[in-house]
C-alpha cells in the first residue's frame, strides 16, 4: 500500500453532524484501507504535530473522515470550507484482516471509536453484522452503517437513546464468532477479556499519544504478546490476545 | 554545491536525519528516497536491546515536544545484522548513534561498530531519558572527557560527540571533548523538561523530568552552536528546532560544517528535502558555489 505525503488534499465536504462530531470528505483519489489512518493537519506551524484520524470511509477517489472537536487541533479542521484543504501523510497502519472475519460479527464501538468501523462493516464479505455502539448522549453517523448490518443496538450513558448503560450489556460475544472493536480502553479491555475467556477471536482498534505516526519516534510503544509494537505501524488494529491476554 | 565534507566522510548536502527521529530509515524511505539525505543518524544503539520507558512517552507543548522513549533499540548486533545492510543499500552517509549505561557497554558496543561499514560513530553522552549514565555524562565535563578520551581509544571510526545543551557549561564541555580526541561535535540533544497532568496531580512521564524538542528549542540551540563553534577547531554538526531551509542556513551561519533535522520530520515526513531544496536555491540566489561560503558567515 503506497503512503504519501500531500500537502494540499482538497476538502470536498465538512459537515457538523451534532455534538461536536464532523464528516470531513477529502479528494485522495489512492487506496485507503478499513483500519487505517491518516496524520491530518489543516494548519501551517501550530499545533506543532500531526493528529491521526482513521478511515472512516474510502472508495480510490476520496477519503471519509469522522471526527469529534476535542482541542485545537480538531477545531481547526472543523472549520475547513469545501474547497479548502488539508495535508495528508498516509494511509498508515495496519487494518482490520477483513479477508480473515467470516460469519456471525458483532461489531462494537464506543463514541467516536465508531470512525473506523465504517470501512470495516463495508470490507466484509459474507458476514451478519450486528453493531453495537455506545454514545454519551445520541447516536450519530448511524444512516450510513445501515446499508451494511443486519441490526443495530444503541446504548448511551444517559439513557437518552437506546439502553441505558454500557455497549457490553448488549451483547455476549459467546453468541458471535468474532467481535471488532473500537472505543475508550477500559471498554476494550472489558470486552477482550470477556472474548479471550469465551474464545472467540477478537480484533481491537487502540488509541495512543503518538508524534510520527509511521514507527520512526517510539512514543506509542506497547507491551504485546508479540513483544513492543508501534500501535501506530504494526496497528492500530491487533488481536485482543496479543495486547491483553 | 552542497557537497559536504565532514571528518574525511563526503556527503552530497549537509543535512543529516537525527537520531530517533528516523528510525533506520526504511519508515521515511516510503514518502522519499533517502539517498537524497547527506546522511542519517541512526535510533540511539545500545549494546543489549531496550523496550525503553513505560507510561506516556511523547507530550506536545507550544512549538515543541518531549520526549521520554528511553532509548527503545534492538540493540547493535541486531542493528548490524539486520539495519545497516538496509542503510548501505542507500547512497547517504550511515551514522550509528551509540548510547550507553556504563563506560564498559560504549566500548563494547564501539568495538562491535569498529568491524562493520558504517561512516561514522555519534556517541550520545547526552540522553536524558535514561536512569544511569546517558545524561550523567553528559552534564559533567570531568566524566565526559574521561569516557571520550576511553572510547577514542577503541574507536576506529571518525567520532562524533553529540553534547547535552544541560551540560554544565557548553564551552567547557566540547573543549574537554576537543581535547579527548573527538573528531567532530554535534549539538544540541534535548532540554531537560518537563509536564503535569493536572487533572491527575501528577507528572506526565513516570520519570518525571523528559527531554524537550522541536522549534521551541531553536534560538537556544542556535546560541549554543555558535559559542561552540567559536571556541573548538573540531567540525560542530548543528542541531535543535530546525524547521525550515532558513532555520538551517543560520546554523551554518553560525559556524556549522552540517545540521541534522528531528523533529521536523515528524512533522512533514519530507521536510528534508524542502530544507535541502531550500539551501540550494538559496545559494544560488546569494551567488555561492558551494556551501562552505556560508559556513560562519555570521559570526561577529
Ligand atoms: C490511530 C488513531 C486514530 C484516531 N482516529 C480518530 C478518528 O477517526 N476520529 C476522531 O475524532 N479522533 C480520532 N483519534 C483521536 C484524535 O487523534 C485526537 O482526538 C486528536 O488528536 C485531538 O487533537 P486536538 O488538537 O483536537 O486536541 P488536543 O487538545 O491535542 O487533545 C484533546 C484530547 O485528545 C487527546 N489527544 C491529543 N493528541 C492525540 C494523539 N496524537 N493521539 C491520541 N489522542 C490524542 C489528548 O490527550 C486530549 O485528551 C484517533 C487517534 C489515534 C491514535
Ligand atoms: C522522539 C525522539 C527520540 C530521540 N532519540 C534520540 C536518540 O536515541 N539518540 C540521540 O542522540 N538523540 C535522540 N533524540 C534527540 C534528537 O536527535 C535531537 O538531538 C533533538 O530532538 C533536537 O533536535 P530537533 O529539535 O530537531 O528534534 C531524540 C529526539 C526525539 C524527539
Amino acid at each position: 500500500m503506497p503512503v504519501k505525503h500531500c500537502e494540499s488534499a482538497v476538502v470536498v465536504e465538512n459537515k457538523p453532524l451534532g455534538n461536536g462530531i464532523f464528516k470531513m470528505i477529502v479528494w485522495w483519489p489512492y487506496p485507503a484501507e478499513a483500519g487505517q489512518f491518516f496524520m491530518v493537519r489543516g494548519w501551517d506551524k501550530f499545533p506543532l504535530l500531526s493528529r491521526p484520524i482513521s478511515v472512516h470511509d474510502a472508495d480510490g477517489e476520496r477519503v471519509t473522515f469522522l471526527y469529534e472537536v476535542r482541542g485545537e487541533g480538531t477545531r481547526i479542521l472543523s472549520e475547513k470550507k469545501p474547497g479548502e484543504s488539508v495535508e495528508l501523510s498516509g494511509p498508515v497502519g495496519n487494518g482490520f484482516p477483513v479477508e480473515k472475519i467470516k460469519g456471525k460479527v458483532a461489531v462494537v464501538s464506543g463514541g467516536i471509536g465508531i470512525a473506523p468501523l465504517l470501512l470495516a462493516v463495508k470490507s466484509l464479505s459474507g458476514c451478519e453484522v450486528t453493531l453495537c455502539c455506545g454514545f454519551r448522549n445520541q447516536s450519530y453517523a448511524l444512516d450510513s452503517f445501515k446499508p451494511y448490518v443486519q441490526e443495530i443496538r444503541v446504548a448511551t450513558d444517559s439513557g437518552k437513546e437506546g439502553h441505558k448503560g454500557f455497549v457490553t450489556d448488549l451483547f455476549d460475544p459467546a453468541d458471535f464468532d468474532v467481535v471488532i472493536t473500537c472505543g475508550p480502553e477500559v471498554m476494550m479491555e472489558k470486552l477482550a477479556k470477556s472474548c479471550i475467556a469465551k474464545k472467540v477471536p477478537c480484533y481491537v482498534s487502540m488509541e495512543r499519544h503518538m508524534a510520527c505516526g509511521v514507527g520512526a519516534c517510539l512514543g506509542c510503544t506497547h507491551h504485546t504478546a508479540h513483544g513492543a509494537k508501534c500501535i501506530c505501524k504494526d496497528g492500530p488494529v491487533f488481536e485482543g490476545e496479543e495486547i491483553y491476554a | 554545491m552542497l557537497k559536504t565534507v565532514l571528518n574525511g566522510v563526503t556527503m552530497k548536502n549537509p543535512v543529516i536525519a537525527a537520531s530517533g527521529t528516523f528510525g533506520f530509515g526504511r519508515e521515511y524511505d516510503q514518502f522519499f528516497d533517502i539517498s537524497r539525505l547527506g546522511g542519517i543518524s541512526s535510533k540511539g544503539l545500545t549494546l543489549e536491546e531496550r523496550f525503553g520507558n513505560e507510561g506516556e512517552r511523547v507530550y506536545e507543548t507550544p512549538s515543541g515536544l518531549i520526549n521520554s522513549i528511553g532509548l527503545q533499540n534492538p540493540g547493535v548486533d541486531a542493528f548490524i545484522r539486520e539495519d545497516l545492510p538496509f542503510l548501505r543499500q542507500k547512497d547517504t552517509a550511515v551514522i550509528a548513534n551509540l548510547g550507553g549505561s556504563t563506560i564498559e557497554s560504549y566500548l563494547e558496543g564501539v568495538e562491535k561498530l569498529n568491524e562493520t561499514d558504517v561512516d561514522m560513530i555519534e556517541l550520545n553522552i547526552s540522553c536524558p531519558n535514561v536512569k544511569h549514565g546517558g545524561m550523567a555524562l553528559g552534564i559533567k565535563c570531568d566524566i565526559a572527557y574521561e569516557a571520550v578520551k576511553q572510547v577514542r581509544a577503541v574507536c576506529k571510526k571518525p567520532l562524533m560527540v553529540k553534547l547535552s545543551p544541560n551540560a554544565e557549561n557548553i564551552v567547557e564541555m566540547a573543549l574537554r571533548c576537543e581535547e579527548a580526541g573527538a573528531d567532530s561535535l554535534s549539538l544540541v540533544n534535548t532540554f531537560q523538561a518537563m509536564a503535569i497532568d493536572i487533572y491527575k496531580r501528577k507528572p506526565v512521564f513516570n520519570n518525571v523530568f523528559a527531554g524537550l524538542s522541536g522549534p521551541a528549542v531553536f534560538p537556544i540551540a542556535l546560541r549554543m552552536v555558535y559559542q561552540v563553534c567559536g571556541a573548538v577547531k573540531i567540525p560542530v554538526v548543528g542541531l535543535g528546532g530546525i524547521a525550515s531551509w532558513q532555520d538551517a542556513a543560520a546554523f551554518l551561519m553560525a559556524g556549522a560544517t552540517a545540521v541534522q533535522v528531528g523533529t521536523a520530520n515528524f512533522v512533514k515526513p519530507d521536510i528534508c528535502l524542502d530544507i535541502i531544496q531550500g539551501l540550494e536555491q538559496f545559494l544560488k540566489e546569494q551567488g555561492c558555489r558551494s556551501v562552505s561560503e556560508i559556513i560562519g558567515a555570521a559570526r561577529v
